[in-house]
């Protein structure tokens, strides 16, 4: 237990620590991944101030997702990236403006050096604003950041660990504005036909989109019944309670080889840890200034030391 | 001595079937997928011989490209499959993001490019997507001419390691380049060597070009007829060696005359050699429904055409000789 990072100490998160971690609730601590996720929304606030751009509200409401993700369910290998994913688990973020969280996570697991974090959106940074795999960074597979791409992509790798005979998992995070793409519903048809029953995908159900909530630019309706006539495992989840984030996507990991593709329709609120970045659209895309910034950080405890 | 030898007549596309089985006994990691047009593909062996490595995704074109990264990103070399119009246009942010800026090791395999897809008409007879694909960065884009070089470009494009496009047809044209010949990305193969004018030819008008030729040679001009097989990389040292001899050049391609073969011919002339081009293509306009002899002829894409663009050519240079 000691070699793990959630008991290692913050030190060892702080300079980025190899993780491979065997799926096992048990082994997980709840208070310190809501240390961790207290650590990235800071980290998602100062990103997203000193580029004067990003966006913060996503990325908030998804910070319990995938730090649960990260340090507690994916069998990966931070230290030494490889694309193919062979032996590991795989995540793909499809609702790439989310950018800023993922960064956050990745570093913090050990991918790279925390210090990149000031690159974000910068010129000749890594850290593009969307995330690529044309500057190298490590720990991305495929950019994102034009909607409704990323579940296909993570299906391919899910078909490509079937053929290598390989039981890792394939996860992908779509936001629920993204469900409105025509290209989602190709792969939510094609993976529950083929089975793929090797992948998770979260959506990130918050109700917004850029102009405005969901129901009132395009109410699709319940999405669940949608899964569910496509041949898909649903489940449900509060994605801002890291109890109940973490149980459910440890249910979803033992629901896999089952003959169905899973999804987990994640409850979370955009903005979720700032009190005036929530409950509301108009922190999608808009950064905090200084000022803002600091109202927002007095409110997210800096538990593993900014970057 | 006539150059028009041709042992039999075949469609490219079964070129691409032949070498894409081919590539399926040496290498484990090719995998295909293809969106409810396997017959026409000729993808019906592949599928048959290695049924876990083929892919059905049926009428969802998007989806194919994304699952094609996505086994790519696994280490496989995913050959994708259907129409170019739906191969292209209809997947062009796919290829754009999840491929080409992502640098995914797919194969985008495109049969029924250009007129000659008959009468199916203009919404499916694509013109636009030789322009499309080499505007992306990193893309390769190769137009075969005949069955066996399709079938060794298939063949060779499994060993290039990035995103590749490979554009083929339908109608059975004659078979005249060698069976057992190796094909070299980016490299132009010269057909036929001649001091006048030189004629860059890809796909189906390279058969025209040679005829072509045989009717200048008889008007005492002789054409030194060029294969550009790979559109990009372009083999610029091959297409300046010859207009640096000749002085003037004829671009011919089943495709628009924007954004094609044409323009990366023009663009390495203009800022190389400046001389004079003529293109033979598709004037900006749509196809048409009729058979693909009718719409060749309508289009603008037969020997006589090609001819005529020499001879023009031929006077814009001998002009720009007397005033200089």
């Amino acid at each position: 237990m000691d070699n793990l990072p959630w008991t290692g100490g913050n030190k060892l998160l702080q300079k980025g620590y190899f993780c491979y971690l065997k799926i096992n609730y048990k082994m997980m601590n709840i208070e310190e991944l809501k240390r961790i996720a207290s650590q990235v929304r800071r980290d998602i606030i100062r990103q997203t101030n000193g580029s004067k751009s990003g966006h913060p509200g996503g990325s908030l409401g998804c910070a319990d997702f995938l730090v649960a993700l990260y340090f507690g369910v994916l069998r990966h290998k931070s230290a030494e990236f490889s694309m193919t994913g062979k032996g590991e688990d795989v995540f793909y973020l499809s609702n790439g403006h989310i950018s800023p969280l993922w960064y956050s996570v990745l570093a913090r697991s050990g991918y790279f050096d925390i210090k990149e974090l000031a690159t974000f959106r910068k010129i000749d940074s890594r850290l593009q604003g969307h995330p690529a795999t044309h500057e190298g960074l490590p720990g991305i597979r495929v950019a994102s950041g034009s909607l409704g791409q990323g579940m296909s992509v993570a299906i391919g790798t899910a078909l490509s660990k079937k053929l290598d005979k390989d039981d890792h998992l394939v996860y992908c995070l779509c936001g629920d504005g993204e469900m409105e793409e025509g290209q989602v519903w190709e792969a939510v048809m094609y993976a529950g036909a083929k089975k793929v029953d090797n992948i998770i995908v979260t959506i990130d159900v918050n109700h917004q989109q850029i102009d405005g909530s969901i129901e009132d630019v395009m109410p699709y309706g319940d999405l669940k019944p949608k899964f569910e006539s496509f041949g898909w495992k649903v489940l449900h989840a509060d994605g801002n309670k890291m109890e109940d984030i973490s149980a459910t996507l440890q249910k979803a990991a033992g629901l896999c080889g089952k003959q169905q593709p899973v999804v987990i329709l994640m409850n979370t609120v955009m903005g979720q840890g700032v009190d005036f970045m929530m409950h509301t659209h108009k922190w999608h895309g808009v950064a905090p200034n200084d000022e803002q910034m600091k109202t927002a950080l007095s409110q997210l405890e800096e538990t593993l030391g900014d970057y | 001595m006539s150059l028009l030898n041709y042992t039999e007549k075949k469609d490219t596309r079964s070129g691409f079937g032949a070498g894409l089985s081919e590539l399926g006994r040496s290498n484990p990691n090719v995998v295909a997928l293809c969106a409810d047009l396997t017959g026409s593909l000729k993808m019906d062996a592949f599928e048959k011989e290695f049924p876990e490595r083929f892919f059905q995704i049926g009428i969802a074109e998007a989806n194919m490209m994304g699952i094609a990264a996505g086994l790519a990103i696994g280490g496989k070399i995913p050959f994708t499959g259907t129409f170019a119009n739906f191969s292209t246009g209809r997947v062009y942010d796919q290829i754009r993001q999840s491929i080409a800026y992502s640098d995914k090791n797919v194969k985008i395999c495109a049969s029924h490019a250009g007129i000659t897809l008959g009468e199916d008409g203009a919404t499916h007879q694509i013109l636009e997507d030789i322009g499309m694909m080499r505007m992306l960065p990193g893309m390769v884009v190769i137009n075969p001419c005949d069955y066996n070089q399709t079938k060794a470009a298939t063949i060779a494009i499994a060993a290039h390691h990035g995103p590749v496009y490979l554009r083929f047809g339908r109608p059975v044209v004659p078979v005249f380049t060698p069976a057992d010949q190796k094909f070299v990305i980016g490299k132009a193969i010269t057909f036929r060597e001649g001091s006048d004018v030189s004629i860059f030819a890809t796909g189906h008008l390279l058969w025209k070009s040679l005829e072509a030729a045989e009717i200048l040679a008889q008007k005492g001009i002789q054409a030194e007829i060029i294969n550009i097989h790979t559109i990009k990389p372009l083999d610029q040292e091959a297409v300046l060696r010859s207009v640096r001899k000749t002085g003037c050049a004829v671009s011919a391609e089943e495709h628009q005359v924007f954004g094609g073969l044409g323009d990366a011919i023009a663009q390495t002339i203009i800022r190389n050699y400046p001389s004079p081009q003529e293109y033979v293509g598709i004037n900006d306009s749509f196809g048409e429904s009729g058979t693909p002899e009718q719409l060749m002829k309508k289009y603008g894409l037969e020997a006589e055409n090609i001819v005529m663009a020499a001879e023009k050519v031929l006077l814009r240079k001998k002009a720009e000789m007397s005033t200089s």
